[in-house]
């Protein structure tokens, strides 16, 4: 239980200070720091393999690709010269719409959670966490999907290198 | 122990933080952070409810996301890059080539 709070908490303080920073850099940094909280809860939900492949793909990998590109294009700083000082719930048109459709879904969604029926939401005792039976699972079950996604990945590593090549002088 | 409730809701925080960091900031790179975020959220809620209900598609589905997420990502800052050669600028309000 302290320990759900505990990296919750890190989770949220973490996400919170990513939308804050205006450094991206920061940003990329604190994000890997929520991704461990996450990874935690996850260990704490018996998916051992879930949260390596956290850390391993996503603060391994996925953000290393954000820091790189971050630091590729050396533009840390975000060029808000307009309602610099403006709180962003009282700035116009989209940006307002945004941060009151945040708070509106954070309160709607906490309200029909908090305010459930009688059933208690425990979890069962008997968890399937083990690598082995989600790996038969997703070669067996799911072994389309899965052949699809490097498909995806194929795609998606053509569409990079083509949308960030320089263009050719002719 | 904490029930599935306490992580629905603490799925719903990050995933409400995702969603103002993508309408409130001004900074591209930013705005894909926040989707991670958004992302992260909705994996948790997939290993809860997998958890739950003793199944390991949970699991599974978090193996997918988390690969569409990978290719989001490589594809998305290669815009980007391509965005910050034409206007030397990550601020979304001055690619406005599009907007009729």
């Amino acid at each position: 239980m302290i320990a759900f709070y505990l990296f919750g908490a890190i989770a949220i303080a973490a996400s919170l200070l990513v939308i804050a920073q205006r450094n991206p850099i920061y940003s990329v940094l604190l994000l890997i720091a929520s991704f461990g909280a996450l990874s935690g809860l996850y260990v704490l939900l018996d998916a051992p393999f879930v949260a390596v492949i956290q850390i391993i793909v996503y603060a391994g990998a996925i953000m290393v690709l954000f820091l790189f590109v971050v630091m590729l294009l050396n533009a840390p700083h975000e060029e808000t010269e307009h309602d610099e000082r403006v709180h962003p719930l009282l700035r116009r048109g989209p940006m307002r719409f945004g941060g009151v459709l945040a708070v509106a879904l954070l309160l709607e969604l906490v309200w029909a959670l908090t305010k459930r029926g009688g059933e208690s939401g425990a979890f069962p005792s008997a968890a399937v966490s083990s690598v082995r039976d989600i790996g038969r699972t997703l070669f067996a079950d799911y072994a389309f999907p899965f052949e699809v996604t490097s498909i995806l990945i194929l795609v998606a590593m053509v569409g990079a290198v083509v949308l960030a090549q320089r263009e050719v002088p002719r | 122990m904490p029930s599935i409730n306490d992580y629905l809701v603490l799925s719903a925080i990050l995933f409400a933080i995702g969603t103002a960091g993508v309408f409130v900031r001004r900074n591209l790179i930013t705005i894909l952070l926040s989707i991670e975020i958004m992302l992260n959220a909705v994996n948790l809620t997939f290993v809860a409810f997998g958890r739950a209900f003793g199944a390991p598609e949970g699991q599974i589905i978090v193996f997918f996301v988390m690969t569409v997420a990978a290719a989001e990502a490589a594809v998305g800052l290669a815009i980007v890059i391509g965005l910050f050669r034409h206007r030397e600028s990550l601020d979304p309000d001055t690619f406005t080539s599009l907007k009729w």
